[in-house]
């Protein structure tokens, strides 16, 4: 599983309820549903993708993330994950108001773009960066959104949502494994994994992940 | 349904399978219908292959769509030429796995394949009236048979049923056989309309559902297609007001009327890609009315096979209970949310993008419902070409789906879990 996955399913308490949107093959929810007995639903917009989840016994809506979130009642789950999609997004304060109107919380990662590598690229060649985080070029990526980590904590307190947890992680899109990055985050930190509480109310916070 | 399994290899068999009857109500006390007519007493034909396990969990329904039968899989004798309509779903380490699981299948009323339908012997037209001819007792169980020789077919007699109807006569059978829950209820088209009837009307009976290729109430390009073919075999002289089985049936207006019914059930692409514009047993066009081209070669060929097998007044019937099926109406005042909220089963809804007859907005329709239920659903578009036929073809994809959806019910079924999210 991927090691930002791995810190999120960290972050879940047994016994809970998750959705998980833009789930892909249901890795997260089937690990969760194994070693924390919760009960997870996906949402994912690839019919591969989504039937192979569904093939493992989770269960999965094939569809688009903003069309299936309106669809479940208020308060119907204790997580609502939405890992490395957040780039990809078109209105990213309404799905998190949805998502925190379904959960109680909402878990999000993104790719951080103002880490060192991106920087230098755009500093001494002058063209978009393209890294292993975020591979495509201009013209056909995926990631209409830029993300800093620092603007991330803007938007959250724009937003009012409270930040209930976060911590900065450097790996590879598909690795395994990484580390946490504690030391200027928004610079050293290839992903950025956000829990975020309900609007109005103060969230504990800490930083260890 | 599809003809294109004819020539299919459908794997390891369940082997040599019986169809059986079962025999409910009488004439003194017959079953109420939905409509508020009666019938009595009510035959359903019906087979099983697997076992039942001793806590009598494992049982899975097949419900058939339109023109289907009980002969879901397996073969009566060893050289029967075609096995039953789902071979290729049903039998050993297939997705629903005879070697787990109890299937059982039923003839739905109305129909003709052994189930009381309207070219079944009419009890009110007993003693014998010797200036008609006998109708057809291969549809009444040996037994019964004796008790209405000389009985007239009920023709238009035969009350309307609905899906509601289909789905208690099939509890009964349920009952009958001594099965408290259903592990899960499965069909596609007409059968997934039971699917979801069933889910809502017993929902302490279901553990799960697997409505396929589906809708919870006809669209009007559905009615006005079930329209034509109806019209087809209204118009034809031989069909008589329904009273034709004494003097030779409608074969024309029945063979039209299926016609119709395979249009809907292809699309564009899959007709381009299996007949095009390609002409039959002939390099130019004939300038008379001969089938030229191989699509109406094709439909011609399915029409007429189609005759031989199948009751024109049932085609009335089964095509009137499906157009009738509406169940936000009938189960949530007009609220397909309200409907739902009686469900307690997990789903697993499934359509097919090219299926135009019950397009994906119609499944998506009913996972919204579901989803603001709290209920467990899982949904897939699965792409394919073949229209509306895709649900019997062989699909990977689908099967995958089956396997793992049926592998997770299966499991909290054994550990008493709970229902909804």
């Amino acid at each position: 599983m991927r090691f930002d996955l791995q810190v999120i399913a960290s972050w879940i308490e047994p016994d809970t309820r998750v959705l998980d949107l833009g789930c892909r093959t249901g890795s997260l929810l089937d690990h969760l549903r194994r070693e924390k007995g919760t009960r997870g639903t996906g949402v994912e917009i690839d019919e591969e993708a989504a039937g192979e989840a569904i093939a493992k016994g989770l269960s999965v809506i094939h569809g688009d993330i903003y069309e299936e979130i309106e669809d479940y009642p208020d308060n119907a789950f204790d997580y609502v994950i939405l890992s490395q999609t957040l780039q990809q997004v078109y209105d990213p304060a309404t799905l998190i108001r949805e998502m925190l109107r379904v959960g109680s919380r909402c878990i999000v990662s993104f790719p951080n773009f103002t880490h060192i590598r991106n920087r230098f690229q755009m500093f001494f060649t002058g063209r978009a960066p393209v890294s292993k985080e975020l591979p495509y070029d201009w013209h056909d990526s995926p990631n209409i959104r830029v993300i800093p980590i620092t603007d991330f904590r803007r938007f959250c307190a724009q937003l009012h949502v409270p930040i209930v947890k976060e911590v900065a992680i450097s790996t590879h899109h598909h690795d395994t494994r990484g580390r946490v990055i504690t030391f200027l985050p928004n610079l050293l930190a290839t992903f950025g994994i956000f829990m975020l509480g309900q609007p109005g109310r103060r969230g504990e916070r800490d930083r260890d992940g | 349904m599809s003809e294109y399994t004819d020539d299919l290899d459908t794997g390891p068999s369940v082997g040599l399978v019986e169809k059986q009857y079962h025999t409910f109500g009488s004439v003194a006390e017959p079953m109420a219908l939905e409509s508020g007519r009666s019938l009595g007493p009510v035959t359903l034909a019906y087979e099983t292959c697997g076992t039942l396990n001793a806590s009598r969990d494992n049982a899975i329904l097949v419900c058939h769509a339109l023109t289907g039968d009980s002969h879901v899989a397996g073969r009566y004798q060893e050289d029967d030429p075609k096995p039953g309509w789902w071979d290729i779903m049903v039998g050993p380490g297939k997705p629903l796995d005879t070697d787990r699981y109890f299937i059982i299948c039923t003839n739905v009323i109305g129909g003709c394949m052994g189930s009381t339908g309207p070219a079944s012997p009419d009890p009110a037209t007993v003693p014998p009236d010797p200036a008609t001819v006998p109708p057809d007792l291969a549809t009444v169980p040996p037994d019964l048979a004796t008790a209405l020789t000389g009985a007239r077919p009920y023709g238009m007699r035969f009350p309307v049923v609905t899906i509601g109807d289909m789905v208690r006569c099939q509890r009964r059978l349920v009952d009958h056989l001594g099965i408290d829950r259903l592990l899960a209820v499965i069909g596609g088209s007409v059968g997934g309309m039971q699917v979801l009837e069933w889910s809502v009307r017993y929902p302490e009976r279901v553990v799960a559902a697997l409505p396929l290729a589906t809708t919870t109430k006809h669209s009007a390009q559905a009615i006005a297609f079930n329209e034509v073919a109806r019209q087809a075999i209204m118009a034809d002289p031989a069909w008589m007001g329904g009273d034709y089985y004494a003097t030779g049936r409608p074969e024309h207006g029945l063979a039209v009327a299926r016609m119709v019914g395979h249009i809907t059930y292809l699309s564009d692409e899959s007709m381009r890609h299996k007949f095009d514009r390609r002409l039959q047993d002939r390099g130019e066009l004939s300038f008379d009315f001969e089938a030229d081209f191989q699509v109406e070669s094709y439909l011609r060929y399915q029409g007429n096979k189609f005759v031989s097998r199948f009751d024109a007044n049932s085609f009335l019937y089964l095509t009137k209970a499906a157009d009738y099926f509406n169940l936000e109406n009938q189960h949530g005042g007009g609220s397909l949310v309200a409907a739902f909220a009686r469900a307690k089963c997990r789903y697993l809804v499934i359509s097919f993008t090219s299926d135009w007859l019950y397009p994906t907005y119609q499944s998506k329709a009913m996972v919204k419902a579901m989803k603001k239920n709290g209920l467990d659903v899982s949904f897939c578009e699965i792409e394919a070409p073949w229209g509306h036929d895709a649900f019997l073809l062989p699909n990977q994809r689908l099967e995958a789906l089956i396997c793992g959806f049926l592998d997770r019910v299966g499991g909290i079924c054994a550990t008493g879990g709970g229902n909804a999210l």
